[in-house]
């Protein structure tokens, strides 16, 4: 599903260097990327998600060679294929829930926003609690409910791949578990491949591998 | 486009506030100037037709400007009155017809233009509905008069004291209203005609009252002699001229010292135009002879360079509102700075972000440009009414 071969990543600003020889993620595996603060987990999200380019090296994601692609076909790859869920949520204060779900059918016209897809939003706040407050806006939820959205919205495209950067992070232990249960059926269900970082090491055992980024931070080797 | 569209109406509809100080800002900022500009032209417009089409205006020394706005247009202080009898000098020159105008009186605060029939015929106003002036005592109102008192021929009006407090003052008359002008489009439309000895009637120059010399008013006389009759405060005066008391409506004194505010004086041809301004040029001459247009244009000249003063402080303080607006815009591009890395990371083409933004400036444009228009269009609509109103 991924495979990551002799990447060589580098900020412009600062000294941070993030070097991954060679990293394969199976197909429909679920796996927790741990590490402290800075080693570059988040990097690597955005690295495979094809939000930033590397400076060397290949990733390939889905059979597709992403390092390869323009910056234009890389965003439409990553819409079709990958739903990503961050730790602050990442909302739009001005669209209600049901808007936000519906936010990757309206910004990238690679995708048609057709009744199936309302359809589609309803049934997904139906199955994660939140289809009674599909005309709020975020600033009328709780920190649960608003990352149940932020899920929402990653699941709408039914990705083949979801990168979640501590999606649990801001949640208290409810919450936690039941983000955690939404994603982790949703893979089951899919065969979805789940890649997650989390700070949090009792979630570590629900995941089918666990990636320890010190091996890849070169001040630490 | 279509999903680019929602969000920017959604951004707008949810920061409402924001986007109506906006739109607002570059209403005023387009609409100020032009506006104003609008209102100018078409006072010009409407204060030059006026003027132009009085060739000549005779009134007693004083302010040209008050003798003009109080003849043509109805408006400011009452000027020194001239006499009567300064209507038959022009005559007997031949060098003009002479329509004398008396504007002194107001009724429910439009004006009472005391005139002959020949000012209908030189203003080329039509009767509406019912007659024109036949006797003393009626009115040919106006068409905004008529709109706004409600009020049509074989009703009255009441014309109103000049002052509450005065006692000795002029009593108010009621003038039968026996007919209604065409709207015209200027200031005769506002205004109330009778006949000019009906504006002597309410400044009790010429006045009816009880009859004094039957037997049954003997208790009412105080002295008498074969010249005078002095009666006391118990006689009727007549405050509405009927059929039946028509005939004791009288004058006292000699009719050419009655007052009068202008005569408007109408030559054939140039020629006749120029000897009679000559006749008014001698230094010991008690009146005065200007061309209204002549006087127009030197108000416009002012009021144009008031304009011009006004329209550049209203363009330098647009530009400034606009840099602010533009000010406020990067300020909030800069705090939808995560906003749109949200975006972009879900997979946001930049010509899509892009266009999010731009559609909401072009919204607030857009709709702040059309508010301008529609304003605008307001004004030229009803552009007359305003100056008028602040005339």
């Amino acid at each position: 599903m991924i495979e990551v071969q002799d990447l060589d990543f580098r900020y412009a600003e600062g000294d941070f260097v993030l070097r991954v020889p060679q990293l394969a993620i199976e197909r429909g595996s679920t796996v927790a990327m741990v590490g402290p603060s800075g080693c570059g987990k988040t990097t690597l999200l955005n690295l495979v998600a094809g939000i930033t380019s590397p400076g060397g090296g290949v990733i390939t994601t889905n059979d597709v060679e992403v390092t390869a692609l323009t910056d234009q076909a890389r965003r439409d790859f990553r819409i079709r294929n990958i739903g990503l869920v961050f730790q602050e949520f990442e909302l739009l204060e001005y669209l209600n829930v049901l808007d936000n779900i519906l936010l990757p059918y309206r910004i990238n016209s690679a995708l048609e926003l057709a009744s199936d897809v309302r359809d589609r939003a309803q049934r997904l706040a139906q199955d994660v609690g939140i289809a009674d407050k599909l005309d709020r806006h975020p600033d009328k939820l709780s920190q649960g409910e608003k990352q149940r959205v932020a899920v929402c919205r990653a699941l709408l495209t039914e990705p083949v791949l979801l990168l979640a950067d501590e999606p649990t992070g801001n949640l208290d232990p409810g919450n936690k578990g039941r983000v955690l249960d939404i994603l982790f059926d949703y893979a089951e269900r899919s065969g979805a491949t789940l890649v997650t970082v989390t700070h949090d090491l009792d979630l570590v055992d629900r995941f089918s591998r666990v990636v320890d980024f010190r091996q890849f931070h070169p001040q630490d080797a | 486009m279509k999903g680019e569209l929602y969000l920017a109406w959604r951004y707008l509809a949810y920061h409402r506030v924001k986007t109506l100080i906006l739109t607002t800002s570059i209403t005023l900022i387009i609409f100020l100037p032009v506006g104003l500009r609008v209102l100018v032209r078409q006072s010009q417009e409407q204060l030059t037709a006026r003027a132009e089409a009085t060739p000549l205006l005779v009134g007693a020394r004083g302010s040209p400007l008050e003798l003009v706005l109080n003849s043509l247009y109805f408006e400011s202080d009452v000027p020194a009155t001239m006499s009567f009898g300064e209507v038959r000098r022009i005559e007997s020159t031949g060098y003009a017809l002479p329509i004398p105008v008396y504007v002194r009186f107001a009724a429910r605060g439009h004006p009472i233009v005391g005139t002959t029939l020949d000012y209908f015929d030189f203003r080329r106003l039509r009767i509406a509905e019912g007659t024109n002036l036949r006797m003393l005592g009626d009115a040919v109102l106006g068409a905004r008069v008529a709109e706004e008192l409600g009020v049509g021929p074989g009703e009255s009006v009441i014309s109103s004291p000049e002052s509450v407090f005065d006692i000795a003052g002029t009593y108010p008359l009621s003038m039968r209203v026996v007919g209604v002008l065409e709207y015209s489009g200027s200031p005769d439309d506002e205004a109330i005609f009778v006949d000019l000895k009906t504006t002597w009637v309410i400044e009790g120059i010429v006045h009816g009252h009880q009859e004094l010399s039957g037997s049954g008013a003997a208790g009412l006389i105080l002295t008498s002699d074969t010249a005078n009759v002095v009666a006391n405060a118990a006689v009727v005066q007549y405050q509405e001229i009927t059929a039946d008391n028509l005939g004791s409506f009288h004058f006292h004194g000699d009719q050419s010292t009655y007052p009068i505010t202008a005569v408007i004086a109408v030559p054939p041809d140039q020629r006749s135009e120029s000897l009679l301004r000559g006749r008014f040029e001698s230094p010991d001459e008690l009146l005065q002879i200007v061309p209204p247009v002549d006087v127009m244009d030197e108000l416009l000249e002012t009021v144009l360079t008031v304009e011009a003063f006004v329209i550049a402080v209203v363009v330098v303080v647009g530009l400034s509102t606009l840099a602010t607006a533009v000010l406020v815009f990067m300020l909030s591009l800069r705090l939808r700075r995560r906003e749109i890395d949200t975006m972009r990371k879900i997979g946001a083409a930049r010509r899509s972000i892009g266009a999010v933004m731009a559609s909401e400036v072009a919204a607030v444009l857009v709709v702040g440009v059309a508010l301008a228009a529609i304003l605008t269009g307001l004004t030229s609509r009803f552009g007359s009414d305003i100056i008028r109103s602040l005339l």
